[in-house]
């Protein structure tokens, strides 16, 4: 693990699942930051300047894909790590997933060593 | 002005209609036609206003008749708009038939009759030449004020032999244009573009010097419209040209003047002839119907104010009213405009003459001549000559016959008459071929002997109601019948048959005519039968958009010719060229060798039938072609086996329209149940997609904390204790949410066997409410629910309405105030409906959610839960229900005040 904190940006609309995830960032020294809308994400990664964001897709207003989107168009935060993580497990929608920007893509109900080893993974060598 | 000014004058005019007229010819055999467009055919329509027109309406007007004059020309304006549809028909008809006159028309339609031909040809030519007569008249009388200063010219033309006056000049020279432009040589189409130009350009010089006259006596002798009005409204007698009542003519008067109007327009022969005959293109009639009435109201509006004109100047009679478009340029000096003006009236006049001539002739010549020569051996004879000469002599003498009946009338009659009841005389006499024409357009059973009676019997009535006490009328006969009626007998007088007395002569000869004719023509086509060629024609006319479409008819005589036979008669009468080259036409369309063929057929004689009846008139191409071709008329065997065969077809191909519109139907049932299908299935995807979501994001919080709590076994008893409430609640959530998707499933399975049982919704609603009241006190919660004292019976299912109660009242206390909830709860019932309200305090619901909370899945978060407690189909379950009970659920809501759900269910009396 790197010497230096890690900041991670965590975006779902249900405060339960971010109690988890939280937990499991907090354990793993990361700096933990949450959001609950896309609208809310995109602002919080303008102040915080997160390294990795995980991000769900399925939110009411702006969804994952928009949020990513637009991520990756900003200069500030072009080069963030997007790991989408959500309920919708197709093959098609992983595909598209990864077409709109994303680095990783897990799927809900999720392994807890599987995503603190991605996001370790993502945050040591990129 | 002198005479030899007004003579040389007029020369010059005709003259320069005479180059008109060849250009135009030049033109049109260079292919560059210049009458070939919708304006110049709407000008030349305009030959309907003749000289009597030009003069007679003035006359008319100030002879005290008011606005009578103008019947002649509401009638051709209220039936412009049907040209659309009546007079497209009979150009279709006659362009596919050649039919070339009034009289082939009426012959052709009744199985090509000769003897129709004759009394069509009969009635018009008597109809006619008077009319054509007071076109010589105007133009005699006109020259004669004219030319007030007699010289030379004026010494020698006085009228001491006949070949000394000015009307048999013209006459002559008239005469030798309408051959040089009318009858040349033989057209199969019987068009003229030379004298089409020459027409238009007539139709305009009339116009423009009328409209002169107009502007010079309104604007130039008087202040304009107001200075002459007021002064002729100062005048007791001159104030009633203004009134149609003080016009001595009574409304009935009046609507048969407009009939026999509407139907000259289209049925004198020689409008006949420019309308139908001369047409180049049946689209030109549509623009024709507003651009010809438009011309009727120019040449009018100055009829009126010259009338009053005239009268205020020669308030004693000095000048006939007929008179005053020339004289009253001439009383002020300006010979240069009367000239123009004279040239105007010469120009109606010329216009009338020439077409009516060539239109008599042609008749004369096909539908008179044409039948009694062939039937005689006169032509049999003559076996291999080209008759073609023949036919154009014909013709010519048939000009110079009709110019010279006409002369002859003009010296003996019609000067005893003004011009406008001449030419209400000879409207009569043309209105009886009204209705053979529109039944024969229209009404498949009229038959040739019922034209024929119909035709006989309205002219005789003409005969003795117009014709011959006209003719008495001008001192021809002993006025004796006309005071004292036919055989001294009261009822049969002459201009009151039955003792109707009192009416216009005019009105009353058509009134009588026409009834007799419509009653005559309907009787005896009822009592009649037609002969085949009859109904196969009636079929063509009745029926003509159908065969231009199809082209083909039904043959049912077999005719059979030698070629060589048929080419040898279009040759005779056709010339040797044109025939040539029609057949050449014929057989390059139809992609035939007609060197290689023996013998005709059927299509070949019809061809050449046609062809001909162009150049002699249908009833007698019939009789030049049973010379030479045999007809085997079909035997009854054989016709019954044609009947048969069509029998079949015609069942046949019924059925197979029946069986395809029922495929269509099939199919569209099928894609329209298709796409029900599809859009089903689209729905039952995005319902499992929604259930995996809603099921997977409970399952993630589970799963990820039970397994935080298992992997870390240090954790602090306050963070074990909240994830594993956590855990419990999401557990929760899944149950909630699996129990109401089987709850929905349920709902929707049952839906047609929902039991429904007479209930007491009062008392449902106070149980579900009172239930609840536990938890309202608990949370502090203040209520007011109304109850209505009573029974509220309706039909329905006890728990499943009581579970939407349920379901709205729990919403309610989920989302009113934290700190002052409040809820009210109202029930009520009118005549039909029983009314439940329930309302909270809390955030409200959006205008643009108040529908998407009622469908599947739809949850509104609220600021302070972050998430709320539910599956999203509460709602959704709770409308399902009240609609398979004829209720509805709806919400009433403004944000931050509150919501009110309303709940409708029929009430049960």
């Amino acid at each position: 693990m790197s010497e230096e904190t890690k900041k991670v940006l965590l975006v779902d609309d249900e405060p339960n699942i971010l109690v988890a995830i939280e937990f499991l960032m907090e354990q793993n020294g990361f700096v933990v930051e949450k959001a609950y809308n896309g609208e809310e994400a995109l602002a919080k990664a303008k102040v915080f300047q997160p390294e990795i964001i995980v991000l769900d897709v399925m939110m009411p207003g702006m969804d994952g894909f928009e949020v990513a989107r637009i991520l990756r168009n900003t200069p500030s935060s072009s080069e963030v790590k997007i790991i989408f993580l959500t309920a919708k497990g197709t093959e098609a929608d992983k595909i598209n997933g990864y077409s709109k920007g994303g680095d990783i893509y897990l799927t809900k109900p999720f392994n807890n060593d599987e995503l603190v080893m991605v996001v370790s993974e993502l945050a040591e060598y990129g | 002005m002198t005479t030899s000014i007004a003579v040389f004058s007029s020369i010059v005019y005709i003259l320069v209609l005479f180059l008109i007229a060849y250009y135009a010819d030049a033109k049109a055999r260079q292919g560059k036609s210049i009458v070939n467009n919708p304006y110049t055919y709407a000008l030349s329509l305009a030959v309907y206003c003749t000289a009597w027109t030009f003069y007679g309406s003035v006359g008319k007007a100030a002879s005290l008749g008011g606005l009578t004059f103008l019947t002649i020309y509401i009638g051709p304006v209220l039936i412009a708009p049907l040209w659309i549809f009546i007079v497209k028909k009979i150009i279709l008809i006659s362009k596919s038939q050649r039919i070339t006159s009034i009289a082939d028309f009426i012959s052709s339609r009744y199985g090509k009759s000769t003897t129709l031909g004759i009394i069509v040809t009969l009635i018009a030519v008597i109809g006619i030449i008077p009319y054509i007569s007071i076109q010589l008249k105007a133009i005699n009388s006109s020259s004669s004020i004219l030319a007030y200063q007699s010289d030379w010219l004026g010494d020698l033309l006085d009228g001491s032999a006949f070949y000394l006056e000015k009307a048999f000049l013209i006459a002559v020279i008239l005469t030798i244009f309408t051959i040089l432009f009318g009858a040349r040589h033989l057209d199969p189409n019987e068009r003229h573009e030379g004298l089409i130009a020459a027409i238009a350009f007539e139709s305009i010089w009339k116009l423009v010097a009328f409209l002169a006259i107009g502007i010079f006596v309104t604007f130039g002798v008087y202040g304009g419209f107001e200075d002459l009005f007021s002064q002729a409204y100062q005048d007791e007698e001159l104030s009633k040209i203004f009134s149609i009542n003080d016009s001595g003519i009574e409304s009935w008067s009046w609507s048969w003047l407009i009939i026999l109007s509407m139907s000259a327009i289209m049925l004198l022969p020689r409008q006949f002839h420019v309308m139908v005959v001369e047409n180049t293109d049946p689209k030109f009639v549509e623009k024709a119907a507003w651009l010809f009435p438009l011309y009727l109201l120019l040449i009018n509006i100055f009829v009126i104010p010259i009338a009053c004109g005239g009268l205020l100047h020669f308030p004693n009679g000095q000048v006939e009213p007929d008179n005053f478009v020339l004289s009253l340029p001439l009383y002020y000096g300006n010979d240069l405009l009367a000239l123009f003006v004279y040239l105007g009236g010469l120009s109606a006049a010329t216009g009338m003459v020439i077409v009516a001539v060539i239109a008599l002739s042609i008749m004369i010549s096909n539908n008179l001549v044409m039948p009694v020569l062939i039937q005689t051996s006169l032509i049999k004879e003559s076996a291999k000559k080209d008759l073609s000469k023949t036919l154009i002599n014909i013709r010519r003498v048939s000009i110079v016959m009709v110019m010279l009946l006409a002369y002859i009338y003009f010296k003996y009659v019609s000067t005893e008459y003004p011009l406008v009841s001449i030419g209400l005389i000879s409207f009569t006499a043309i209105a009886q071929f009204l209705p053979v024409v529109i039944g024969g357009l229209y009404w498949k059973n009229a038959t040739r002997k019922g034209a024929i009676a119909a035709l006989l019997s309205g002219f005789f009535i003409w005969a003795i109601t117009l014709g011959w006490p006209t003719m008495a009328d001008a001192g021809l006969f002993s006025p004796y019948t006309i005071e004292n009626g036919y055989f001294g007998i009261s009822f049969l007088k002459p201009f009151a048959l039955m003792g109707m007395d009192g009416t216009d002569h005019v009105a009353h000869s058509a009134f009588w005519s026409l009834l007799i004719n419509v009653f005559v023509f309907i009787t005896v086509s009822l009592n009649t039968k037609q002969r085949q060629i009859e109904i196969t024609q009636a079929d063509l006319f009745v029926d003509i958009e159908k065969y231009t479409q199809t082209g083909g008819d039904f043959e049912v005589v077999k005719r059979k010719a030698k070629l060589d036979e048929i080419k040898e008669l279009m040759y005779r009468f056709l010339g040797r060229e044109s025939g040539k080259k029609v057949l050449k036409g014929f057989a390059k369309t139809r992609k035939i060798d007609l060197s290689k063929m023996e013998n005709a057929n059927a299509e070949i004689i019809n061809f050449a039938e046609t062809h001909l009846a162009g150049a002699i008139g249908a009833a007698s191409a019939k009789i030049v072609l049973k010379s030479v071709v045999k007809e085997d008329s079909i035997s009854l065997e054989e016709m019954l086996s044609i009947l048969d065969r069509t029998q079949e077809v015609i069942q046949y191909s019924k059925e197979l329209e029946k069986k395809s519109k029922e495929l269509q139907a099939t199919t569209s049932q099928l894609k329209t149940a298709n796409k029900r299908l599809k859009a089903l299935d689209e729905l039952k995807a995005d319902f499992v997609t929604t259930v995996t979501h809603e099921l997977r994001t409970p399952i993630t919080s589970i799963k990820s904390l039970s397994k935080i709590i298992y992997d870390n076994e240090d954790l602090s008893t306050e963070k074990r204790g909240e994830y594993l409430s956590i855990v419990v609640r999401e557990s929760e959530r899944i149950t909630r949410l699996i129990n109401q998707v089987l709850d929905l499933e349920k709902v929707q399975s049952e839906a047609a066997e929902v039991k429904k049982e007479k209930i007491d919704f009062n008392d449902l609603v106070q149980k579900t409410s009172h239930g609840l009241e536990e938890i309202l006190n608990q949370k502090g919660i203040t209520y007011d629910f109304n109850f209505p004292e009573g029974v509220l019976k309706t039909l329905g299912d006890f728990d499943r309405l009581t579970q939407v109660v349920l379901n709205i009242l729990s919403n309610a206390i989920k989302f009113c105030d934290d700190e002052n909830g409040k809820i009210n709860l109202s029930l009520e019932k009118d005549n039909k409906m029983i009314t439940l309200k329930i309302s909270d305090n809390g955030d409200g619901i959006k205008l643009e959610n108040q529908q998407l909370i009622f469908e599947k899945f739809t949850q509104l978060s609220s600021q302070k839960l972050g998430k709320p407690k539910g599956s999203g189909l509460g709602l959704f379950i709770c409308k399902e229900i009240l609609r398979q009970h004829n209720g509805e659920i709806f919400v009433e809501s403004k944000e931050g005040e509150g919501a009110t759900f309303v709940i409708k269910i029929p009430s049960l009396n």
